[in-house]
């Protein structure tokens, strides 16, 4: 098992966060995982990224040039990442804010109306979970319990009592994806 | 899940290994993208737990002066940096070399020349391993390729430091400083009591007690004859150091046709590009140097007999390629891959510089000897 993985948005979306509560529910579930983020000024405003990295054998590059599985959260990140999904993987985007949709017909492309669902739920803090509950829909690499786990350990102490407003983000997620 | 297997960055990694080692200070002043290495102690404080000092200094000049100064009193002492931040500290680490100092300083290098960018680099390589600050010395400079090393290289350092009483640094980058992985942390040590220290380091400046003489540390000798004695000692430790503390990691080095040299994190990116490869039949093995000086010219002599190539892939415009030419001299050609200023390739773009550097090239045209 292995699933290569681009998260991409606006610095401020939470994309860092989101893959590093997958990072912990790999290490939660005895994965190998790595965790490499653009890092620098574009996390206060611009595009920001994380590629993160789930496999059960010793991974080597932490920095790729495809990937399995991408969830794009704006424009610029669709644009820059649609062409790097391998043939056969998974892009997972929020249509809000998106002018020109993908359109490769080799890849599953599975839009997820998490912006829509996030003003619902009255939860704006949680966007970033519902994209992770979809991306857990899409590619099952860690169950939820693990990723609930790793919430835990990614999130400081003070902030424990947002797991479960977390947790339902992510199920709404999962939810959210249309079979 | 095994509760001593911890994810975090290869910063926090370094942070968290000089407590547990017992370091006695960290003196350090912010810089992108190593800063997680003082923020990690500040939140850690184990001034409250081991007595390990954390300073947050007016500058690189002051940090490196307080490492010399903690230094000659036998402690254990570090400062990190990134490029800008470490040429401060050249004459610093001089005078730490020529005053025969063990000290842990740790270079995440980001694209330079100048302020640069603050995106990963290793054009820090010639100024690691050549010298960097004036006269005739060297340091031990270990080049880690993941987290777990960047949490073992602190005490490696530190241990071969106090063995030949010489700086160290810690050679990494933006991506193994940045990225988070496994890692298992080493056990807590105790840090020395002063006892220990005077006993281990009757050189250091301690006080007179217990001695007839007191004890001098400086790097100034003006008289020219002893200073060339000095330096005859001090070029008898270099040998020492060359013939035993030459590390380094080969893969796939067996049945390869083609070599790549690589250090650091982009070491990894040519495994993967090397794993890709390898699915095609093409065999290429890759040679990781982890001491950078000394310099495992002996491994890659070795590894490169029957090569048909070499491919010297490193972040910045070809420095560890002198020396992986001097290792082999003209017996198989040797190519430079590299990218400057903060850009990492991907493992295609390895691929692709070594299809066009010598698989996909016609015998015929080949370099002869």
């Amino acid at each position: 098992m292995k699933d290569e993985i681009i998260i991409a948005g606006f610095g401020g979306q939470g994309v860092l966060s989101m893959g590093k509560i997958l990072a912990y529910a790999a290490l939660e579930n005895d994965l190998e995982v790595t965790w490499m983020p653009s890092y620098g000024p574009e996390q206060r405003g611009g595009t920001a990224n994380v590629t993160v990295i789930i496999s059960d054998e010793p991974i080597s590059s932490p920095i790729l040039d495809s990937y399995d599985t991408a969830v794009i959260l704006n424009q610029q990140s669709l644009d820059k990442f649609e062409s790097k999904v391998k043939p056969g993987g998974v892009l997972i985007y929020d249509p809000y804010g998106i002018h020109h949709a993908p359109t490769r017909t080799d890849i599953t492309v599975v839009p997820v109306d998490a912006m829509e669902a996030t003003i619902e739920m009255g939860q704006a803090k949680s966007y970033n979970m519902i994209l992770l509950g979809a991306l857990l829909k899409m590619r099952p690499d860690v169950p939820v319990e693990a990723v609930v786990r790793g919430l835990k350990k990614a999130l400081p102490e003070r902030h424990h009592h947002l797991i479960p407003v977390n947790e339902a983000a992510i199920r709404k997620g999962m939810e959210l994806v249309r079979e | 899940m095994k509760d001593n297997v911890k994810l975090m960055k290869g910063n926090e990694a370094i942070a968290h290994a000089a407590i547990r080692y017992g370091c006695d200070g960290y003196f350090g002043y912010p810089i992108t993208p190593q800063s997680e290495v003082l923020e990690t102690l500040e939140a850690e404080m184990p001034w409250e737990t081991t007595g390990m000092v954390v300073l947050q200094a007016e500058s690189e000049v002051a940090s490196i002066n307080m490492v010399y100064g903690g230094a000659a009193t036998g402690k254990a002492v570090m400062t990190s940096s990134s490029s800008p931040g470490v040429s401060l500290m050249q004459e610093g680490i001089s005078y730490l070399a020529a005053s025969e100092l063990p000290a842990l300083i740790v270079n995440v290098m980001r694209g330079g020349p100048g302020l640069g960018t603050i995106h990963p680099s290793q054009s820090d390589y010639f100024q690691a391993t050549k010298g960097g600050g004036h006269g005739d010395y060297h340091l031990i400079v270990l080049a880690p390729s993941t987290v777990q090393e960047m949490a073992d290289f602190v005490g490696l350092g530190f241990d071969l430091a106090f063995k030949y009483r010489t700086p160290a640094m810690i050679l990494a980058d933006g991506v193994v400083g940045q990225m988070m992985e496994k890692v298992v942390l080493p056990e807590q040590k105790p840090r020395r009591t002063d006892e220990e220290i005077r006993r281990q380091c009757p050189w250091a400046v301690t006080g007179k007690e217990g001695r007839g003489k007191r004890n001098v540390v400086t790097s100034l000798e003006l008289d020219s004859a002893v200073m060339e004695k000095n330096n005859e000692r001090f070029q008898r430790t270099y040998r020492e150091i060359e013939k035993n503390e030459v590390r380094y990691e080969a893969r796939y080095t067996e049945d390869a046709e083609y070599l790549i040299v690589a250090f650091g994190s982009i070491a990894r990116i040519c495994a993967k590009a090397i794993e890709d490869l390898r699915k095609e039949g093409v065999r290429v093995g890759l040679i990781r140097p982890v001491t950078l000086w000394p310099f495992p010219y002996e491994a890659i002599r070795e590894a490169a007999r029957g090569v048909k190539g070499i491919l010297c892939v490193e972040l910045n415009a070809g420095q560890m390629i002198e020396d992986v030419r001097l290792a082999v001299s003209d017996s198989v050609p040797v190519r430079h891959f590299g990218r400057m200023g903060g850009i990492v390739p991907n493992p295609q773009e390895i691929i692709d510089a070594l299809r066009r550097d010598f698989i996909d090239k016609p015998a015929n045209e080949e370099e002869k000897k």
